[in-house]
């Protein structure tokens, strides 16, 4: 069943500078599935996210989203696209001035008509999703640095979007606690059906991710060894030199002979 | 000379930047959103957070002008005429300057550094992946408030100033109150008046803007941040300054 996908870069080039940041890349990312960027750090993986958001414009090529082009709109008709786009910064990126709650709901509460009563519900409703629902009132310079993690996961949820993209989710995590946050991804992904990105070159938490499966409901989730056609709807992308040096599934980047990998991976 | 070439390329490229923070700026102002809730709480911290310093100068600048004139005008045996002095140089010049360069110390400083951490940590970055426009959320609020306060402010230094003076005039050069205040109308003329108005609007739109504009475009993790307030407070200073005597250059001729 071929189905159009909610993201597609079409040869798109950028440099800053005289730095080549990417160069003629290319992928697609159908509704449901799952793309894991790695790469050295300053290899561009953040950069891709940056494009999708249209928080960057490209030199050249072309970014769909949604069906859209997005690299030649103007920023006003972009935050029509970044409806359905939630963006899980790198160390959370949470408003300091504000309190969990405001966090949360702050897309809802400064964009939109909504009234007060239905935000707190959207809210808490999210919160308990990522199971810090009493932490509302809190500011995020009292939580850790997981917890943050979740707050920036809650935050990009509350709008229900479609598409999730993910900077460096674990990143200066200790193991256990960076479990809970791909625990929390694969929920996403295999529960409520959202297309994804992630960027990382935490390896571990990335094979995890993409080899493991969410069944049951939620009060009883249980994460088991992911089925083959789950497995293969999330492809791995290994960016090197502005190029996709490698895209497929978890099982063939690991049997993978290329020297660069065997090193990376190592 | 590549080094001159490329600092030369830079400041063409910081000025162009500059002057497109002001467009969008304009644009946003009178086109929606518009955030009324942070406005009224950028008016609250530049305009009241700023009161106590801009009280102390202004009294502390009357005080001494009322001194030195006193000294000054004694050469000619017109110690009377003190209050004129005072009066006219607090509304032309010392009250909008002085005031300009204490707020571009307290306000543009906490502004660059605010923004410039926001710009860091990639909060400007998710404010924007949420929907919000950072210089219709963060930058026009604050140029707002900067531009509507800053007058006030200097109204109130103005009167400190002149009450500085009044208090010399009777304690130290032992002129009657009469006289002062008598002098202190005659010394100003309906002119004086519009120039030391004009000003800090001016002044305070100039200093409010590169604040941002530095605060926007910090670069760098917590030495980035530093940097950009000292740049602010730098910049926006020399700002003040060279803008005051173009804007003055411009009030002379057009007005009096």
């Amino acid at each position: 069943m071929a189905t159009a996908p909610v993201i597609a870069f079409d040869e798109v080039s950028l440099a800053f500078d005289d730095k080549v940041i990417l160069d003629r890349v290319s992928f697609a990312l159908a509704p449901g599935d799952m793309k894991i960027i790695l790469g050295a750090s300053g290899a561009g993986k953040s950069t891709i996210l940056r494009l999708i958001l249209g928080l960057l414009k490209p030199d050249g090529g072309q970014i769909f989203v949604d069906g859209h082009r997005i690299d030649s709109m103007a920023e006003a008709d972009l935050m029509q696209i970044r409806v359905n786009l939630g963006m899980v910064f790198q160390e959370g990126a949470l408003f300091d001035s504000l309190t969990v709650r405001e966090n949360v709901g702050y897309r809802l509460f400064e964009e939109t008509s909504m009234p007060i009563a239905d935000v707190d519900r959207r809210v808490d409703e999210v919160l308990g999703y990522v199971g810090l629902g009493e932490y509302r009132d809190r500011m995020p310079s009292e939580l850790s640095g997981g917890q943050r993690r979740r707050v920036a996961i809650a935050r990009a949820l509350t709008s229900k979007p479609r598409i999730l993209l993910y900077d460096e989710p674990t990143t200066g995590l200790d193991p256990i606690t960076a479990l809970t946050i791909d625990a929390e991804i694969i929920k996403l992904r295999d529960l409520e059906h959202v297309s994804s990105i992630i960027v990382t070159h935490q390896l571990r938490d990335a094979f995890y991710i993409a080899t493991h499966q969410a069944v049951g409901q939620a009060g009883a989730l249980q994460f088991v060894s992911a089925r083959p056609d789950r497995a293969a709807q999330v492809v791995f992308l290994m960016l090197k030199d502005g190029k996709i040096a490698f895209e497929g599934s978890a099982e063939a980047l690991r049997q993978s002979t290329d020297e660069y990998l065997r090193t990376f991976l190592s | 000379m590549p080094g001159v070439n490329g600092l030369l390329k830079r400041a063409v490229l910081e000025v162009q930047e500059y002057m497109h923070l002001l467009s969008v700026i304009g644009r946003s102002l009178v086109t929606r959103p518009l955030y009324l809730r942070d406005m009224v709480e950028q008016l609250d911290s530049i305009g009241l957070g700023s009161l106590t310093v801009v009280l102390l100068t202004g009294t502390f600048t009357g005080l001494v002008l009322a001194l030195q004139m006193g000294v000054s005008l004694d050469q000619f045996g017109a110690r009377s005429m003190v209050g004129r002095i005072v009066s006219a140089s607090m509304v032309r010049e010392l009250g909008p300057v002085l005031t300009a360069l204490m707020v571009t110390g307290r306000v543009g400083s906490g502004i660059a550094a605010e923004l410039g951490s926001m710009m860091v940590t990639e909060q400007i970055a998710a404010l924007r992946s949420l929907g919000t426009d950072p210089i219709r959320k963060l930058v026009v609020p604050r140029v707002v408030a900067g531009t509507v306060m800053l007058p006030v402010l200097t109204i109130i230094s103005d009167a400190m100033g002149i009450g500085g003076g009044a208090v010399i005039s009777r304690t130290q050069l032992k002129i009657a109150g009469s006289v002062y205040w008598n002098n202190v109308v005659q010394g100003l003329y309906s002119q004086d008046l519009w120039m030391g108005l004009i000003k800090p609007v001016v002044l305070g739109f100039v200093l409010v803007t590169i604040a941002c504009h530095v605060g926007m475009r910090t670069k760098g993790g917590t030495q980035g941040v530093g940097r950009a307030t000292t740049n602010a407070v730098v910049a926006g200073s020399v700002a003040v300054l060279a803008v005051d005597f173009l804007v003055t250059k411009f009030l002379i001729a057009v007005i009096y």
